[in-house]
């Protein structure tokens, strides 16, 4: 009982590092542009491709393959945001939500072409487990905790250490006042959008990874799961959303086990994350780090 | 080939019905909806299971099933509808996708992925539709006889959806040049100017989305009517989509716009799949399919960034600001 419980533990810790990687930069988005990224998921089932194409199609390294991934959707998502986001600056929100969810069609669909309508994976052995104390760990499992430690440590040093990290940091918090004291929002977006790209990349292949098989939905289904994290961590807040994705992946994971009354049927821990949603949004919109103050 | 134009038309008619609803919610009262889809399938599943399951007769399900749309807009707008417009749009994605989820996994009630055929299980044929069916029978020979020649199953539909469908624009219309219209209208531009002037913004948000989602819940009781089994795929987010293309053409507040956007947009779309001239030749049906919604979205994209107000929509009004 208590070894399903660790287990458990550590397969959202697993899942939720994922959505945390994704929804810190679907939060940073939110935060520094005010843009609501409903390609967000699609950006990540880029990654899992364009990473496919690398490692399965032309041969390369897994770890290669990733970081070209990370790169594409990067440079994908600037491109989007110059042809597209940047001219609907000022249209307010609504608006804007309905061009990324036009992209986000352009996206998937493009995939679906390319790649055809059939699951894909990784040539990596899914059968394969490792023994780890109590714990049995599979590759993808591996890779993913490894990849998201790491990505977590460089985007927090990012945000806390760098000019760059404070600029976005600040105008999330109040972007007049940033303006007045001379950040160059324009170069800004772009950063904000490598960063939110990249990193929806590399959660993407990590998401493509842990499940075993994908298709060109598998962004569309997860980011519902994505903005959850986001809003726990209150919208905006790059470092609550990988806290608010941590917390959602270990609950989700943690409420099956055996332990709570026979612990829930796996089917509805995804309906458990939209009973939290609508729960948060109910009574903390502010998110579960977030300050009081109207919203 | 006139019959798959009939259906074509058909089909317009219904989105006519859900791209008022989301002309309601989005276009009059500001309230972004990502999950028309998703309302769609709880009207229209709560419909074949009330008949199926607790064989209850349609006269009483379909009405059940839209109530059912309504309620779960309520369940949706009340905790959102006073926050952000960002809150409202995530509530209705998450609601898209769980919807479709529920419907794949609660098998013994949905019939899961292979549709409502299944219902009863393995073995049976589960049939929703057998009363309306009998009911478009009896209207089919009515108007045979009365045109002396034979009406089609899809001419006869059409008959009825149509109707429906303009009663309803014609309905919203009036709806919107009403004083409910305008304060709705007041408070997409200037809410603590609406609120200053004594109106309760939140309950006349409330109303604007429920009745939305009681249009989206019609339409999908027709699309289920239209058919004689569904799945859970049929709901896809895509339908969403398709609203508010229509929505757009026409400019978000034009509402006799509405049905001359589904026309032009069903028959595109429709058409679409009988070009094939090169490059279109270089694609299978298959293909065709995510071509097509390529270049949906693409035509999305373009006309907000160019032409905020749509293809007819006037700019003072319909430019969309918020």
């Amino acid at each position: 009982m208590i070894e399903q419980l660790l287990q458990l533990i550590f397969n959202g810790l697993v899942s939720g590092s994922i959505l945390a990687i994704g929804a810190a930069g679907a939060s940073l988005v939110w935060g520094v542009l005010r843009i609501g990224n409903f390609a967000h998921g699609d950006y990540m089932a880029l990654g899992a491709f364009s990473a496919f194409f690398f490692a399965n199609v032309l041969g390369l390294p897994l770890a290669v393959a990733t970081m070209l991934a990370m790169a594409i959707v990067a440079i994908f998502a600037i491109g989007v945001d110059q042809l597209a986001l940047k001219p609907m600056r000022g249209r307010g929100l609504t608006s804007v939500f309905i061009v990324t969810v036009g992209i986000s069609f352009l996206i998937r669909n493009t995939l679906f072409i390319s790649f055809g309508a059939g699951a894909r994976q990784y040539q990596i052995d899914q059968a394969l487990v490792y023994v780890v104390g109590p714990l049995r760990v599979s590759p993808g499992q591996a890779i993913t905790l490894f990849a998201m430690l790491l990505a977590i440590a460089a985007l927090g040093w990012l945000l806390g250490r760098t000019t760059i990290g404070r600029s976005m940091r600040a105008v999330a918090e109040n972007s007049d006042l940033a303006a007045v004291t001379g950040v160059n929002t324009d170069r800004l977006a772009s950063i904000t959008w490598l960063i939110s790209g990249g990193l929806a990349g590399l959660a993407g292949v990590c998401l493509g990874l842990v499940q075993g098989t994908f298709d060109a939905t598998m962004g569309a289904y997860t980011l519902f799961l994505i903005f959850t994290a986001v809003v726990l961590g209150g919208i905006g807040s790059a470092y609550g959303a990988l806290g608010g994705g941590l917390v959602l992946g270990l609950t989700m994971e943690v409420s099956t086990w055996d332990g709570f009354a026979g612990g829930l049927d796996p089917r509805y821990k995804v309906v458990l994350a939209f009973c939290v949603l609508i729960g948060l949004l109910l009574f903390r919109p502010q998110g579960i780090f977030g300050k009081d103050r109207l919203l | 080939m006139v019959e798959f134009w009939l259906f074509v038309l058909v089909t317009a008619g219904i989105y006519t019905i859900f791209s008022l609803g989301l002309l309601i919610q989005f276009g009059i009262a500001g309230l972004p909806n990502f999950g028309t889809g998703a309302f769609m399938a709880v009207s229209s599943y709560t419909m074949a299971i009330l008949v199926v399951q607790l064989e209850l007769p349609m006269l009483v399900a379909a009405p059940l099933g839209i109530a059912a749309a309504v309620l779960f807009g309520l369940l949706l707008a009340i905790p959102t509808i006073r926050l952000r417009a960002d809150y409202l749009a995530i509530a209705t994605v998450a609601a898209g996708e769980i919807i479709r989820y529920l419907a794949l996994n609660l098998q013994d009630l949905t019939g899961g992925a292979a549709g409502t055929i299944n219902m009863l299980g393995p073995g049976f044929a589960a049939d929703y539709n057998w009363e309306w069916q009998r009911f478009l029978a009896s209207f089919q020979q009515m108007l045979s006889g009365l045109l002396s020649f034979r009406v089609s199953t899809d001419l006869a539909f059409g008959l009825i959806v149509w109707p429906v469908a303009l009663l309803l624009v014609w309905g919203v219309w009036y709806m919107v040049r009403s004083p409910w219209g305008r304060t709705l209208r007041a408070i997409r531009e200037d809410e603590e100017a609406a609120t200053a002037l004594g109106k309760n913004v939140f309950l006349y948000k409330l109303q604007a989305f429920s009745v939305g989602a009681a249009l989206a819940g019609l339409a999908g009781l027709f699309l289920a009517w239209q058919v004689s089994m569904f799945t859970p795929d049929d709901f896809r987010p895509v339908l969403t989509f398709y609203a508010f293309v229509i929505v757009l053409l026409g400019g978000k507040t034009n509402v006799w716009a509405v049905p001359v956007g589904a026309l032009i947009f069903t028959i595109i779309f429709a058409g679409t799949r009988f070009l094939d001239f090169w490059p279109l030749s270089l694609f299978n049906s298959g293909d065709k399919a995510f071509l097509r919604l390529i270049l949906v979205g693409l035509a999305l994209v373009v006309l907000i960034v160019l032409r905020p107000q749509g293809l007819l929509g006037n700019k003072k009004e319909d430019a969309l600001e918020n």
